[in-house]
């Protein structure tokens, strides 16, 4: 039986979707003016949301200060290398554990989840010293693998919830009229999956685009993504919060826009299978 | 064709001897974002016409951040970073396990019996110098010379704690906004234990006794803990316990902070018209005492050091000679003037009279001069350091203490209960670290 919405009920659903929405963007917002403000106003006591002397010197600040280009770039070849390279060894693996479980699975599945599990400082030694034994330290292709391997716990778990909502029996049809295991995956199982393949690939993007301990412990200059070039303007002496809000807008600036106009793709990919 | 053979051969081999003549060094130096470091990234192009054989990668990184990233590039000997910024903390504990390159053999413009003896005290292990200081800095008091003045009052040079209780009580206006004092309460080791610990220095209180038995429960430290709680809470700015360097700074831009007790480092822009309106109303005094011949201030320097592992330590050290150089001091007042000097670092500013006439100038030397690494404390203790005890087990131990002496000024327990907690602490860590057997 369909439930009713009264349109009472509607406008308090709707009210507390905006205020909980507002208060998400709040930060982000107060982040994004503060980069306007003088430093004076920027930590004027009590906080001011608007100033009346408004500024562009910190954007040409930073800008001149640092390589903003460089780190743009690393952040985008860290961000989706790590996510393309993901997918690759994800999807097969999430197939085999959605369409051929074997005993173990489950429990392989929770131990993939359990490594999430350990904070990331407790292997900060071990990485730094195989980073640099191997060459790796302070390259992007070092990243891309170090995130890959951070993230592939979660990609594999989305595509496995993804993979689960597909009958099998699509497959099994595919397989009778002689599809090859690699034509399967590629020709029947990806463009069925792809609003979840999509949603995996764009959190993915936006969680390594984010990643701050490795990306700034792994790197000096020239590897060094958007979180670095953020950490360079933080400074816990001394009054640059000005600056540090507009090396941080600079920062997010690109991965909001992809959210933005993703956000539909993101949304349907994230409840797909959740309502049936 | 054998004249065009050597020919050919005599022009490789000047290209190859031009090439290694100007072969590029590139050199990496981590360092914090401070006005200082930042103002020297704008001056680099001086050094490039000195030394056109040296390039400079810049890395700048939060103060935590850096000292992680720099423990563990140099623990590990992996050579990342060929200059690296420590402070007065890091240098004798990071020098004695081998860490550092020795800066002895700079060269002679450096001029290194220039450098303040307290600084270089404080950066030298067994006479030998690991990192040279960028910027020094103590810890004053600097106050509103204005609202002194109605408050019918007389802040002396050298004050005591009776006289800065005083004065904090006859300043205070609440109702106007104006706090009588403002001292920091943010818990960290370089925040209020920073402050507390030179504090208690003054009021003949130790962190540990000959024996590294920690001393929290003496009568010394009750009355520092009580006389902070007890000044923050009557005279201080609501919520205390969440102001730092930065929150009380601003306050004392915007002339709400009446005095404040914090490091001469913040005095130029104190004075400056373009920071504060109240620049032209400040006074300074040295941090007060308790007629035990310890003053309340600090002693710190940022500093740049080689690590032992960097493959470029001869054009290290040309870089950290041109920064730390008196002549750097002079390349940057002639560009932005003497105020914006790097201060507390070199005694031939101090004789310039032109620096010395700046409104604090004589009381920073004197601040730094009054501060003994080597002797900080009225009673004896087995460490060096002045608002620190220079061992690797000091910032984490400090950083839980002052969390809790934090929590006692946010009123979330007693001043007791603070420091029997602190003991009980500290004489676990320090029995789990070896000290105590």
């Amino acid at each position: 039986m369909a439930r009713t919405v009264t349109p009472r009920r509607k406008l308090y659903f709707t009210l507390a979707a905006w205020t909980v929405a507002l208060l998400i963007f709040f930060p982000v917002f107060w982040t994004i003016l503060t980069s306007f403000k003088t430093e004076v106003s920027a930590v004027a006591s009590p906080p001011q949301l608007f100033t009346a002397d408004w500024t562009l010197e910190n954007y040409a600040e930073v800008w001149s200060r640092s390589d903003y280009p460089r780190f743009f770039w690393n952040s985008v070849v860290i961000s989706v290398g790590s996510t393309l390279l993901g997918l690759l060894i994800a999807i097969p693996a999430a197939w085999s554990m959605a369409f051929v479980p074997g005993n173990r699975t489950k429990d392989l599945l929770m131990w993939m989840l359990s490594t999430k599990m350990m904070p990331a400082a407790a292997v900060l030694i071990p990485m730094y010293l195989i980073f640099q034994k191997t060459g790796l330290f302070d390259t992007r292709i070092g990243l891309v693998l170090a995130l890959m391997l951070m993230n592939l716990p979660v990609i594999v778990w989305m595509l496995y919830t993804y993979f689960k909502e597909i009958p099998g029996e699509i497959l099994e049809a595919a397989r009778m009229d002689g599809a090859s295991l690699r034509n399967e995956i590629i020709y029947v199982l990806t463009p069925m999956a792809i609003p979840g393949i999509a949603s995996t690939m764009l959190l993915n993007i936006i969680l390594a685009w984010n990643e701050a301990f490795w990306t700034i412990t792994l790197t000096t200059v020239d590897a060094a993504p958007l979180s670095a070039f953020i950490a360079s303007f933080s400074a816990p002496q001394g009054l640059f919060y000005a600056k540090l809000s507009a090396a941080s807008t600079m920062a997010i600036a690109p991965i909001l826009i992809l959210g933005w106009f993703s956000q539909k793709q993101l949304v349907r990919g994230l409840t797909f299978g959740a309502v049936k | 064709m054998k004249t065009t053979a050597r020919a050919l051969l005599g022009a490789s081999v000047m290209l190859a001897l031009t090439g290694a003549a100007f072969a590029e060094t590139t050199i990496t130096v981590a360092t914090v974002n401070n006005g200082d470091m930042v103002r020297m990234q704008g001056l680099m192009d001086d050094f490039y016409a000195k030394n056109p054989d040296i390039k400079v990668e810049w890395v700048t990184l939060e103060e935590n951040i850096l000292r992680q990233n720099v423990t563990a590039d140099i623990a590990t000997g992996g050579g990342q970073y060929d200059v690296v910024t420590i402070g007065t903390y890091e240098a004798p504990i990071w020098a004695k396990q081998g860490w550092l390159e020795g800066l002895n053999d700079l060269p002679a413009d450096y001029d290194i019996d220039d450098l303040l003896p307290a600084i270089r005290g404080g950066l030298s292990v067994d006479g030998t110098l690991y990192a040279s200081p960028f910027y020094g800095e103590s810890s004053f008091v600097n106050y509103r010379m204005d609202l002194a003045e109605k408050a019918g009052i007389t802040i002396p040079d050298a004050p005591t704690w009776d006289d800065i209780k005083a004065a904090a009580a006859a300043m205070t206006d609440a109702e106007a906004g104006i706090y009588g004092i403002c001292l920091r309460g943010k818990a960290g080791w370089g925040e209020n234990m920073a402050f507390l610990t030179s504090m208690a220095n003054s009021y003949g209180a130790r962190w540990f006794d000959e024996n590294w038995v920690p001393q929290f429960d003496s009568p010394e430290w009750k009355a520092v803990l009580t006389d902070y709680v007890e000044m923050l809470t009557k005279y201080g700015p609501p919520g205390a316990s969440n102001n730092g360097y930065n929150e009380n700074l601003t306050l004392s831009l915007q002339g709400k902070c009446a005095m404040r007790m914090d490091a001469t480092v913040s005095a130029g822009g104190l004075t400056d018209p373009a920071q504060s309106e109240f620049a032209d109303k400040v006074g300074f005094a040295l941090a007060p005492d308790m007629g035990l011949g310890k003053r309340a201030n600090w002693l710190w320097a940022w500093s740049l050091a080689i690590p032992a592992s960097s493959d470029a330590k001869d054009a290290s050290k040309a870089f950290i000679n041109w920064a730390t150089n008196k002549d750097y001091l002079a390349l940057v007042a002639s560009k932005e003037g003497w105020r914006n000097a790097p201060p507390g670092t070199r005694t031939s500013l101090y004789a310039n009279p032109e620096y010395a006439a700046l409104p604090f100038a004589k009381m920073t030397i004197d601040s730094i001069n009054a501060a003994d690494p080597t002797n900080p404390t009225v009673k004896p203790v087995p460490y060096v350091g002045v608002q620190f005890a220079a061992i690797p087990e000091f910032a984490g131990l400090a950083t839980s203490v002052g969390e809790i002496f934090s929590a006692a000024l946010a009123g979330q327990k007693s001043v007791d209960d603070a420091l029997a907690e602190a003991q009980a602490l500290s004489v676990a860590e320090m029995t789990s670290a070896g000290y105590i057997k």
